[in-house]
């Protein structure tokens, strides 16, 4: 959570963005992100983002979810209030397979979205300064930082020849913050920078 | 890259008409912007009245009890476990049309799947009003819920398939509507970004959890939707291969049977693309989307439903042959007599479902009645009347004459209130689809943009052009362009 200089440059097609994604990390320049309308495939890689690893996570909820289903009705059935149902055994395990089945698939998929709620941090109410108003519609959008030893004017002139459309500089919070989209609201820093 | 990207000329384009990224952001959120048209305050009324006819229906059945339907000592299940298979199979296209296709990377997909989830989770709530209302004392229907109580703690039995439906659709439903919901994200940011009122900020603000379109989270995206749709794939399958448990571990002629389970999952998307199909052809000409669901995609569900309605026309005659060769006398008793003989009370219901649902469907087999919309609207409105049949053949006809021949006389038809809580469900489902239809995109928006370079109609024009140059010159071209910038 702090506030940085960002230089923010749009492209408006990705044959053009992945040859300057390219040319800007040869460069030695830190992109802080990259928004786009839509997944771009391999652009994760061309930035060199390491893969996900949510499908872990949602495994491992997924096991959990089977263990839950089949302690519960287990000592349910067997210690806590063991019915004589017909004379069945206490513990069926085919019985118990369509709940197990669906809790496991309860569990991994409810844990999954929050956990991809939590990694990318989003909540209704969440609200996060964004770079582009067009970034969800037609542009994609690359998001430079700004270090100490970053000449601004060259980034500009490099993003210049490298093809975007539209290059401009913003001082932003890198974090999210309990907001309404229909406000603009000041930050704890920097009275004079609008959000 | 993309100047890599081909698809054969042989596939139609998925999205007509000259656009690009930004045109494709107008066309579909021009309707969510503009004031709805007379249309949609015609048919939001209609759909507004019944569910008022409906709720006032069931404000009967709480206060003078299930005496209110016709429902009686031998026909127990009625209209209201009718009506629940009925929409639970409807609500089977959804989750089947964004998690098995993604899965089969079906390009036609993207087009549909939005409206179609929306569809799933209003049908699987429609389906939900009934079991819980047919409990007769409704405000008691947290007794189905295992939780440690007081009253024992005395547990819902877990070996028993009526259990295992609350499992499977309260899953179902909570599974579908988080697909939809992920996948809507994206669409309600661009909204959120290119709203002007105060209003629209603050509630796309809102429901789109502060999406930022960042390479990170678009990539945790792709991973939970993938995996989403490999869980919800069994997932859809068990939904309905449970519901047929409710019948297939009974004892009673017609329903012990082991074909049931894939017989209803293929019943079940055979009426629930026909449900998207009615959907889709009135959305796509009221919201002029002409273009994003074209005739191709229509074409393709209906490939869907004749594979489907076959497997079912398979399951029909299967059945009727096992029934006459498993030399179970009450078994052939109960589709000799209450189901094939079309003289017997009911057998007006077992000869409709046959048309509606075996023969009707193979003029399909015509590319020209498959592309034609005015026809597969009626189609789509027959299957559904004739998966209603299907359902209620197999539960009133199983039923309404047991082992004991003196309870034969009764003849079940339903009260006007039967039939009213039947019409509120409708109307439930149709407000939900008109507001759905007004406040969200009813298209992908970020998914159609993904595709659009691949099978846009306009780029698949340039492709053809591109296919005929020489390599040497694609390569000075095409590469070097880009390699230029």
């Amino acid at each position: 959570m702090s506030i940085k200089k960002f230089v923010v440059g749009c492209f408006d097609d990705e044959k053009v963005l992945f040859p300057a994604i390219k040319n800007i990390r040869r460069a030695g320049y830190k992109i802080h992100d990259v928004y786009t309308p839509f997944p771009v495939h391999g652009l994760d890689h061309a930035m060199g983002i390491r893969e996900t690893s949510l499908h872990t996570a949602g495994f491992i909820f997924g096991i959990i979810g089977t263990a839950t289903a089949l302690g519960c009705m287990g000592w349910i059935f067997t210690s806590d209030w063991p019915l004589n149902i017909g004379g069945k055994p206490h513990f069926p395990l085919p019985a118990f397979i369509p709940i197990t089945f669906e809790t496991t698939v309860l569990f991994a998929s409810v844990g999954m979205v929050m956990t991809f709620c939590y990694l990318c941090q989003m909540m209704p109410g969440v609200k996060k300064h964004h770079f582009h108003p067009r970034a969800t519609d037609d542009l994609f959008v690359m998001v430079i930082e700004c270090t100490e030893k970053t000449n601004e004017t060259e980034v500009i002139s490099f993003l210049q020849t490298n093809g975007a459309i539209e290059i401009n500089v913003q001082e932003a919070e890198t974090g999210w913050w309990f907001g309404r989209y229909d406000k603009q609201q000041k930050l704890y820093r920097h009275e004079e920078v609008g959000y | 890259m993309s100047l890599l990207k081909y698809e054969s000329q042989l596939r139609e384009p998925l999205v007509d008409g000259d656009k690009d990224y930004h045109q494709v952001t107008e066309d579909i959120c021009r309707p969510i912007e503009a004031k709805p048209g007379r249309l949609w305050y015609i048919g939001f009324s209609i759909a507004v009245c019944l569910l008022l006819f409906g709720i006032y229906s069931v404000y009967r059945e709480v206060t003078y009890g299930t005496g209110e339907w016709n429902l009686n000592k031998t026909v127990g299940w009625g209209w209201d476990i009718t009506n629940f298979v009925w929409w639970i199979g409807i609500g089977h296209a959804g989750t089947l049309i964004s998690a098995i296709l993604l899965l089969f990377r079906q390009g036609w997909r993207t087009g549909v799947n939005r409206a179609a989830e929306a569809m799933t989770i209003f049908a699987v709530i429609c389906a939900g009003q009934f079991p819980i209302f047919h409990m007769g004392r409704v405000w008691m229907f947290f007794f189905v819920l295992p939780y440690p109580n007081s009253r024992g703690p005395v547990w819902p039995n877990f070996s028993s398939p009526l259990m295992w439906d609350v499992f499977a659709v309260g899953t179902y439903f909570t599974v579908s509507l988080l697909f939809w919901y992920t996948g809507l994200l994206p669409d309600l940011a661009t909204l959120r970004d290119r709203a002007r009122t105060k209003f629209r900020k603050m509630f796309y603000g809102v429901t789109s959890f502060g999406w930022s379109g960042s390479t990170k989270h678009w990539q945790r995206h792709e991973s939970l939707v993938l995996v989403l749709a490999g869980i919800s794939t069994p997932l859809v399958l068990s939904v309905h291969t449970i519901v047929s448990f409710d019948f297939a571990t009974s004892v009673v002629p017609g329903w012990h049977t082991t074909i049931f389970p894939p017989y209803f999952v293929a019943g079940a998307i055979f009426s629930g693309f026909a449900m998207v199909q009615s959907l889709l052809i009135i959305t796509r000409k009221v919201l002029n989307l002409e273009d994003y669901i074209t005739v191709g995609h229509i074409e393709a569900m209906n490939k869907v439903i004749i594979l489907t309605g076959s497997i079912v026309a398979c399951a029909y005659l299967t059945e009727l042959f096992v029934a006459w060769y498993g030399q179970n006398q009450y078994e052939w008793w109960a589709f000799r007599q209450n189901r094939a003989n079309l003289f017997s009370p009911y057998g007006w219901a077992y000869y409709g479902m046959m048309f509606c649902n075996v023969v009707s469907p193979q003029l399909f087999w015509s590319r020209k009645l498959r592309r034609n919309i005015a026809f597969t609207f009626f189609m789509s409105v027959l299957i559904n009347v004739g998966m209603w049949f299907e359902r209620f053949v197999i539960i009133v006809t199983s039923i309404y004459r047991d082992y004991l021949p003196s309870a034969w006389s009764t003849y079940y038809s339903p009260t006007i209130w039967e039939v009213g809580f039947y019409l509120g469900t409708l109307g439930l489902f149709f407000t939900c689809f008109f507001l759905f239809a007004k406040y969200f995109p009813v298209i992908a928006v970020a998914e159609i943009k993904a595709i659009l370079k691949t099978s846009g109609e306009n780029y698949k024009k340039k492709m053809t052009e591109t296919e005929k140059m020489d390599a040497e010159k694609f390569y000075i071209e095409e590469v070097e362009n880009a390699s230029a910038h």
